[in-house]
């Protein structure tokens, strides 16, 4: 996709002028909204060159958790720190999200994506096209983008968020409503994101999704972190009992 | 989307276009006039032949004597023409106007309702007549806004001994309007009202109203001009101002005036002349 | 005015449509370029504010919503008076000369119609705002360019705030017969020439006229709303 091949060298020599962002670190978070303890007191440490999924029943607090990440949410107290600095703008225009109901720009499909590739600065025909090749929307490029279906517009967004490049990619259930097909789809571009560099944090209901594209699992309930490991050793043998009840009634279901 | 930028430049081209040549032109003056000679019709016929002449634009703007009075100490034209003589001669005392020149009058007369409730046709004095409408009760609109038309018609009451504001509300309307407004709210109200000659026999919706009284000599109605000083106001323009005046108190001025006619009706009488002699 | 006047009013306008009567021609046309320019300049200014007021979040904001809402009621006559201080001799700007002038006509008219634009355009920015928001935060979309793009987003709505600017302009008599003196061939436009005739007594002529300005009012809003339903299923939906 972004032909790592050929631009290897240059590449390189991008990703190694600016600072790294991993290990990415919460410590002591802390989220409160009405009087609530939303995020209550997670430590959570992430590495580079994995697909991260976030479980949890819902109320857990995992979009919180994500939007927290991403900077989009003020923690009420504690740090979240990308490679030891703090969430700034720099940060976050390495990063980008998608999220659980995609937000499409009222143009066509592909001024949406021009739109974040003018942002960085990157605005090329052929680059473009390569993203909607990638989401298979060649043929609605000039078709307004509210008029996809939901599952093009998921895909839609999804190729927009990687017009940024980003190097950490966040995704909010993108896949809650959607058909299977869609679904297969939404994955299979997520593993392209994964293979081009970025770090995919995923927060999903859906135990198969998880299963299919876990390295390793957050656990999140009431707000805390529960558990976070492998993602192998997570769903054959989870340490808390929290996750043992939720992975039973998803089994039971 | 281009086709909407193409129509969208050549339109704001228009409209710079019309704002350019909204300035460009510089030989005008701004006349500050009274309602009724405008609404008579009177600019209409013979301001073309002073612009053929002289090739100076007259820019009229008509408004009550008041409020022509206010512009015009405010500076806002060059010219002054209006018909309330009191105010006129304070205006060129206090310093504001350079001369008043008498260009022409015409008279006042009483309109009223078919069958004339406050039977008022048949006496000879304004006084009498609006001491029986005021007797009757029958409803009187009255200008109310300060203009040339409205003093004349307070200076009337205050000569029947009475005042009409204690009755304001009732059968005294005070419509706080131009000429034409007020003749056609009395013309719905069945009301009696006071208005120059001109303006009545130009008048469109005269419904079944007619004169009323007329002819005394109190209900005479003089028309001056006055050209605004330069001393008060060092931009006006004291010389293409003076020109008009010129004309208009000159025989080709005080000719056309007389000619308009309305109807077969003349509606002004110049009398430059006997003033100045 | 009776019922005959009533009929007689439409086939006067009719008359003078098809009659292209030129003074007629003349008065539509300073209608439209004042209201346009006035509308074209509101626009330019309310557009942006009715943004940023709907996008910033800043203290003082629900005041100014309120002002903005509240400016909305402004009446013309007001708005005239007000511009006629500020360009009369005696005014701050007496020296441009620009009382009586269709240029203060056109400054009345944005005074009068920028309030619309900025409080409508702020109503549509705030509810797309709500939608765009988060997703904007997350591509660090600098503020200028959050509104432009907003703006651009929100344009077929807009064009209706627009239609509600130009409906005010064109409509209003009070601040462009008080700025502009309603002179012949100059600063004569559409209401201004229905109330001249209202008072010559000529009713059933003023009324003709109220009928060519709302052919013409009918017109552009059937043309904007053509286009815009056009250009929806182009690029919007």
């Amino acid at each position: 996709m972004r032909e790592r091949a050929d631009q290897s060298d240059a590449a390189e020599t991008n990703l190694s002028s600016l600072p790294a962002l991993f290990p990415a670190q919460t410590r002591s978070l802390v989220f409160e909204a009405g009087g609530k303890r939303l995020i209550d007191n997670v430590d959570l440490t992430l590495q580079h060159g994995s697909i991260t999924v976030v479980m949890g029943p819902n109320g857990a607090g995992k979009s919180l958790l994500l939007r927290l990440l991403h900077g989009l949410l003020k923690a009420t107290s504690g740090d979240v720190l990308w490679g030891g600095r703090a969430m700034c703008e720099d940060i976050r225009r390495r990063q980008a999200m998608v999220f659980q109901q995609p937000v499409m720009l009222r143009r066509t499909v592909a001024a949406n994506i021009d739109f974040v590739l003018k942002l960085h600065g990157t605005l090329q025909r052929e680059r473009r096209d390569e993203l909607l090749e990638m989401a298979g929307l060649v043929a609605f490029a000039q078709q307004p983008a509210r008029a996809l279906s939901g599952g093009e517009q998921q895909r839609l967004a999804l190729v927009r968020a990687l017009a940024a490049q980003p190097d950490v990619l966040f995704l909010d259930e993108p896949t809650a409503s959607l058909d299977p097909a869609s679904i297969s789809a939404i994955e299979r571009l997520v593993r392209l994101a994964y293979d081009d560099g970025a770090k995919i944090i995923f927060v999903t209901h859906a135990f198969g999704q998880a299963k299919r594209l876990a390295d390793d699992v957050v656990f999140m309930h009431g707000g805390r972190l529960v558990e976070q490991g492998p993602a192998k050793a997570f769903f054959d043998n989870p340490n808390t009992r929290e996750a043992q009840d939720y992975l039973d009634g998803r089994l039971v279901f | 989307m281009r086709m909407i930028s193409v129509l969208a430049s050549l339109a704001m081209l228009w409209l710079a276009q019309g704002m350019q040549n909204a300035n460009a032109d510089d030989n005008f003056i701004v006349l500050q006039s009274t309602t009724s000679t405008k609404n008579s019709g009177l600019y209409e016929h013979i301001l073309p032949n002073f612009t053929e002449q002289t090739g100076i634009e007259v820019r009229v703007v008509a408004v009550g004597t008041g409020q022509a009075l206010q512009n015009a100490r405010n500076g806002d034209g060059d010219v002054l023409l209006v018909h309330s003589k009191t105010d006129e001669e304070a205006f060129v005392a206090e310093g504001y106007g350079v001369k008043r020149l008498d260009v022409m009058y015409n008279d006042f007369v009483l309109i009223g309702p078919e069958g004339d409730p406050a039977k008022v046709a048949g006496q000879t004095s304004p006084a009498e007549a609006l001491g029986r409408i005021a007797k009757a009760g029958v409803p009187f609109a009255s200008r109310g806004d300060n203009s040339g038309t409205h003093k004349k018609e307070l200076l009337l009451w205050h000569s029947a001994g009475v005042d009409p504001k204690e009755h304001s509300g009732q059968w005294y309307r005070e419509m706080g309007s131009g000429m034409g407004p007020t003749i056609n709210a009395a013309v719905e109200m069945g009301a009696y009202t006071l208005t120059d000659r001109g303006t009545w026999i130009s008048f469109k919706n005269k419904g079944r109203h007619r004169i009323v009284l007329e002819g005394d000599t109190g209900l005479f109605n003089q028309y001056a001009v006055i050209r605004i000083s330069p001393e008060k106001h060092p931009h006006v323009r004291t010389k293409l101002a003076q020109t008009f005046i010129d004309w208009l108190v000159g025989p080709d001025g005080q000719a056309a005036i007389g000619a308009y006619r309305m109807d077969g009706k003349q509606l002004f009488f110049p009398n430059a002349s006997d003033a100045r002699s | 005015m009776h019922v005959h006047d009533f009929f007689q009013a439409f086939r006067l306008a009719a008359d003078l449509v098809l009659a292209a009567d030129a003074d007629l021609m003349e008065i539509i046309g300073l209608s439209l370029r004042v209201s346009l320019t006035a509308l074209v300049i509101s626009s330019l200014i309310g557009f942006p504010l009715g943004a940023a007021a709907g996008i910033w979040r800043f203290p003082g904001r629900g005041l100014i919503a309120i002002l903005m809402n509240a400016l909305m009621s402004l009446p013309p006559v007001v708005v005239g008076l007000l511009v006629y201080f500020t360009f009369s001799r005696v005014g701050p700007f007496g020296w441009l000369e620009l009382l009586y002038t269709p240029t203060a006509m056109i400054v009345a008219q944005t005074v009068l119609v920028t309030p619309i634009i900025a409080a409508l355009s702020r109503q549509v920015i705030e509810d797309l705002n709500r939608e765009y928001a988060e997703q904007f935060r997350s591509f660090s979309v600098p503020p200028g360019a959050a509104i432009q793009a907003m703006l651009w987003d929100a344009r077929y709505s807009l064009l209706t705030v627009a239609l509600a600017g130009f409906g005010r302009a064109i409509a209003e008599v009070g601040a462009v017969i008080i700025v502009g003196g309603n002179i012949n061939h100059y600063t004569r436009v559409m209401t201004t020439a229905i109330a001249l005739e209202t008072s010559k007594g000529d009713l059933a002529f003023a009324l003709a006229l109220g009928i060519v300005l709302l052919v013409i009012a009918l017109s552009v809003n059937a043309a904007v709303m053509g286009l815009r339903a056009t250009a929806m299923r182009y690029a919007y939906a």
